[in-house]
C-alpha cells in the first residue's frame, strides 16, 4: 500500500514540534536536555482545556498541527487515533475507587476514561462528522496505525489524519507498564497520486523485526523510542526529517510492519 | 467498497453459548437478563453470561486467563467457529488472516480485583496481576490470534459501544487492501465494576430489566458478550455489504437530540453498499433503553428510512453488551437472514408513541434479504453495518 504523506506534527522531550525538531532527528542538531510543558491545543478554550486530560491535550495538539501543516481544516478528514495507555491515569484514578464498595466513581471521570476520549473530544472541538476510529495495540499502536490508516486511505480514496501518542501511567500502574517519557506524532496521509513528494510503503510482513531494525538512528532517542509506544514512529520521522529514503519495520507481535520511507529531494514542510 | 463474505459466525451472549439457543430466544422473546449481582453491585439487572468463571483456557495460553478472554474462548469454541477458521488457516495460510476485534474494557476486572489486593504497605499491585495479558485491550486481539494458531495482523479496536462494529469495518478494509486474505472479526466485553457502577453514577441504569422504545423505559442493563465473524474476500449468502461511520462532534456521552450523526452513519453504509434505504428489509437498533439514545436513533431511522422499515433492540434480551454490542447485531443479522425472520423487542408490549419508525414488538417470520445494524459510542462515535447476500 503506498500513500503520501501531506503533513507531519510530533511532540516529545526535546522534541518541542516537528520544525523545531527537524535538525536534531536528521541528526544535525544534539537532542537537548530541555523538557518544555506538555503542549496545549490552540482549538480549545480555557474551559475545555481545564475539563481534558493532559493526555486529550496532548493528542488535540498534534492532530491540530499535522493539519495544519497539510493545509486541512481541523476536523474535516478521517481520523485514526493509537495508543496503548489511553486515558491510563484516569483509568488508575477509577480503580483506586473501585476498590472500596459503596463508593460513588465520578460520572464526568468515567465517561472520559474510555479510550477513545481524545477522538472524541477532537471531533467535539472541530464539530466534525467525520469518522474516527481508536486502536489500543500495546507496543504495536504505531505499527496498527500506519496499516490501518493506509488500509483506509486504498480502498477509501480520501486523506487519514494518523495520530500516535502516550503518556505515562501513575502508581500503582506504572510498575506494570513503564511508558518513561510523554510522546507523540500525527501524519496527515493521503491517497497515491496527490501531489506529495514524500510517500509511504506500508505492508504487514509475517517475520519479527529486530531492534535494530525500527530503532532511531540517533543514540539519544533510542531510550525514548524503547520507552514509549508512540515513539516506535521515530526511525520513521528521522527519514522524513532528513529528506531520506530508507525503511523502519516496527515489531507487531511475531510479525511486523515494514514502512518504506521513498525517495524525495525535500523534507515535508511544517 | 467491496463486499466480504461471512463464512463462519459464533456468539455467546445471555441469549446462550449456541445459534440454536440465540435463535429460539429471539423467536421466544424469552430475555437472557437477571438481577445484577456480580462484584458486589446488586443495582439493576445484567446480562451475564453462565459458566464463565468454570471456562478454562488452555494451559499453554493460561497467562491471559481473565473473565473477557476466558468469554472470548467460549464464542472461538462454539458454533464450529474454531474449526472454520481452522479450515480458512490450512487453505489461505496462518500469516494471511487479521484478528480485529472490538472491546471497550477488555480484563479489567483483573484489575479491579489487583487493586483490592495491594500491598499495604508499599501500594504495589500483586505479582501474579499480569497487566499486558489480561487488563490491556490488545490482550483480547492476542489471544483470539494464539488461540487460532494465526500470525496475520493483530488490531484492537477501542472505540467504546462501536467497538466491534468498527472492528467488522476495519477487516473489510484490510480485506479489501490485499493485507490479508480474510479476517477473524468482532469482539467481546465482559462485566466489571467499572461500567456497572460508571453507568449507575451516569444515573442510565435502569432498576427494572432494560426495555428499549418503551414508552416508561428507565435506561439499559450492562450485558456481557463475545462474537466473532470469519470474513473472507469474495461472495456469500451472507456479507458484508457496507459499512458507514460518523461522528457527532457534540458530546462525550449524550447523544445528539437530532440524531443526525447517527443518521450520517447509515447514508454512508448505504452509499458504501450502492443500496437505497428501500433495499433494508430491517434495522437491528443500537437501542440501548436510554431516553435519550431511543429518541435520538428514532429521529436518525425516519429522517433515513422513513416510518416503513421494520426495527428493533435486542438489548431487552441480551443487555447493552458495550464493545461486543456491533458483533451481537452483526450476528444476529445474520440470523435473520438465514431463518427468515425479524426479531421483535423483548418485553414490549406497546413501542413510545413518541418514537415514529416501525418498532417491532413480536419477532415476525418473513424473508429477509438485507439488514443494518446500528452501534454508536461515548465520543459520539456510529457506526452502521449492512449485511445480506452478495
Amino acid at each position: 500500500m503506498q500513500v503520501n504523506v501531506a503533513g507531519v506534527a510530533l511532540w516529545g522531550p526535546g522534541l518541542p514540534g516537528w520544525e523545531a525538531s527537524r535538525a536534531t532527528l536528521s541528526g544535525l542538531s544534539p537532542v537537548t536536555e530541555q523538557r518544555e510543558p506538555l503542549p496545549v491545543p490552540a482549538l480549545l478554550g480555557p474551559a475545555e482545556r481545564r475539563r481534558t486530560s493532559p493526555v486529550v491535550r496532548l493528542a488535540l495538539h498534534l492532530a491540530e498541527r499535522a493539519s495544519l501543516a497539510a493545509g486541512i481544516p481541523c476536523g474535516a478528514i478521517s481520523a485514526v487515533f493509537a495508543t496503548s495507555n489511553g486515558e491510563g491515569a484516569l483509568l488508575g484514578a477509577l480503580l483506586e475507587v473501585l476498590a472500596r464498595d459503596n463508593t460513588p466513581i465520578s460520572p464526568t471521570q468515567f465517561h472520559n476514561s474510555v479510550h477513545n476520549a481524545a477522538a472524541g473530544y477532537w471531533t467535539i472541538a472541530t464539530r466534525s462528522r467525520a469518522p474516527f476510529t481508536c486502536l489500543a495495540c500495546h507496543d504495536a499502536s504505531a505499527a496498527a496505525a500506519l496499516l490501518q490508516s493506509a488500509a483506509q486511505i486504498v480502498t477509501g480514496g480520501e486523506s487519514v489524519l494518523c495520530v500516535c501518542y502516550d503518556l505515562p501511567l501513575s502508581a500503582p500502574l506504572d510498575a506494570k507498564r513503564p511508558v518513561l517519557e510523554p510522546f507523540g506524532f500525527a501524519l496527515v496521509l493521503a491517497p497515491p497520486g496527490s501531489s506529495q513528494p514524500r510517500a509511504l510503503r506500508v505492508r504487514y510482513a509475517p517475520e519479527p523485526a529486530e531492534e535494530a531494525m525500527w530503532l532511531p538512528q540517533s543514540l539519544a532517542l533510542q531510550p525514548l523510542a524503547r520507552g514509549n509506544p508512540a515513539a516506535r514512529g521515530l526511525r520513521i520521522l528521522e527519514l522524513l526529517a532528513g529528506g531520506n529514503a530508507g525503511r523502519a519495520r516496527l515489531p507487531m507481535l511475531d510479525g511486523s510492519v515494514d514502512v518504506e520511507v521513498t525517495p524525495c529531494s525535500t523534507a515535508p514542510r511544517s | 467498497m467491496k463486499p466480504v463474505a461471512i463464512t463462519a459466525y459464533t456468539l455467546v451472549s445471555a441469549l446462550g453459548g449456541t445459534k440454536a439457543a440465540t435463535l429460539a430466544a429471539l423467536r421466544s422473546g424469552q430475555s437472557g437478563l437477571t438481577r445484577c449481582d456480580f462484584a458486589g453491585v446488586n443495582h439493576g439487572y445484567i446480562g451475564r453470561v453462565a459458566g464463565v468463571e468454570t471456562h478454562a483456557l488452555p494451559p499453554p495460553l493460561a497467562c491471559f486467563d481473565c473473565r473477557n478472554n476466558r468469554l472470548a474462548d467460549m464464542a472461538l469454541h462454539s458454533n464450529g467457529f474454531a474449526d472454520a477458521v481452522d479450515a480458512a488457516r490450512v487453505r489461505l495460510g496462518d500469516a494471511r488472516i487479521a484478528v480485529v476485534v472490538g472491546t471497550s474494557t477488555s480484563g479489567i476486572l483483573s484489575a479491579e480485583e489487583a487493586f483490592r489486593r495491594r500491598d499495604p504497605v508499599t501500594g504495589a499491585l500483586p505479582a501474579a496481576f499480569n497487566f499486558t495479558e489480561t487488563h490491556e485491550t490488545y490482550s483480547l486481539p492476542r489471544y483470539v490470534r494464539a488461540a487460532l494458531n494465526l500470525r496475520g495482523p493483530a488490531l484492537s479496536v477501542a472505540a467504546a459501544c462501536a467497538s466491534a462494529a468498527k472492528a467488522i469495518a476495519h477487516a473489510r478494509e484490510l480485506i479489501n487492501a490485499g493485507v490479508c486474505d480474510a479476517a477473524v472479526a468482532g469482539g467481546a466485553d465482559s462485566l466489571c465494576r467499572m461500567t456497572l457502577r460508571g453507568f449507575a453514577s451516569l444515573e442510565l441504569v435502569s432498576p427494572a430489566p432494560c426495555r428499549p422504545c418503551a414508552a416508561d423505559r428507565a435506561g439499559l442493563s450492562i450485558g456481557e458478550a463475545a462474537g466473532f465473524l470469519l470474513l473472507q474476500r469474495g461472495a456469500g449468502d451472507i456479507a458484508l455489504l457496507g459499512a458507514g461511520s460518523s461522528s457527532d462532534g457534540h458530546h462525550m456521552s449524550a447523544p445528539q437530540p437530532d440524531g443526525a450523526g447517527a443518521a450520517s452513519a447509515m447514508n454512508n453504509a448505504l452509499t458504501d453498499a450502492g443500496l437505497k434505504p428501500s433495499a433494508i428489509d430491517y434495522i437491528h437498533l443500537h437501542g440501548t433503553g436510554t431516553k435519550a439514545n431511543d429518541e435520538a436513533e428514532d429521529a436518525a431511522v425516519v429522517t433515513v428510512f422513513g416510518k416503513a422499515t421494520a426495527c428493533a433492540s435486542s438489548k431487552g434480551g441480551t443487555g447493552h453488551t458495550l464493545g461486543a454490542a456491533g458483533v451481537v447485531g452483526a450476528v444476529i443479522a445474520a440470523l435473520s437472514i438465514r431463518h427468515g425472520m425479524m426479531p421483535g423487542c423483548f418485553g414490549l408490549d406497546r413501542p413510545d408513541a413518541r418514537l415514529r419508525g416501525n418498532i417491532l414488538t413480536r419477532t415476525v417470520d418473513a424473508p429477509v434479504r438485507r439488514v443494518m445494524t446500528n452501534a454508536f459510542g461515548f465520543g459520539g462515535v456510529n457506526c452502521s453495518l449492512l449485511f445480506g447476500a452478495a
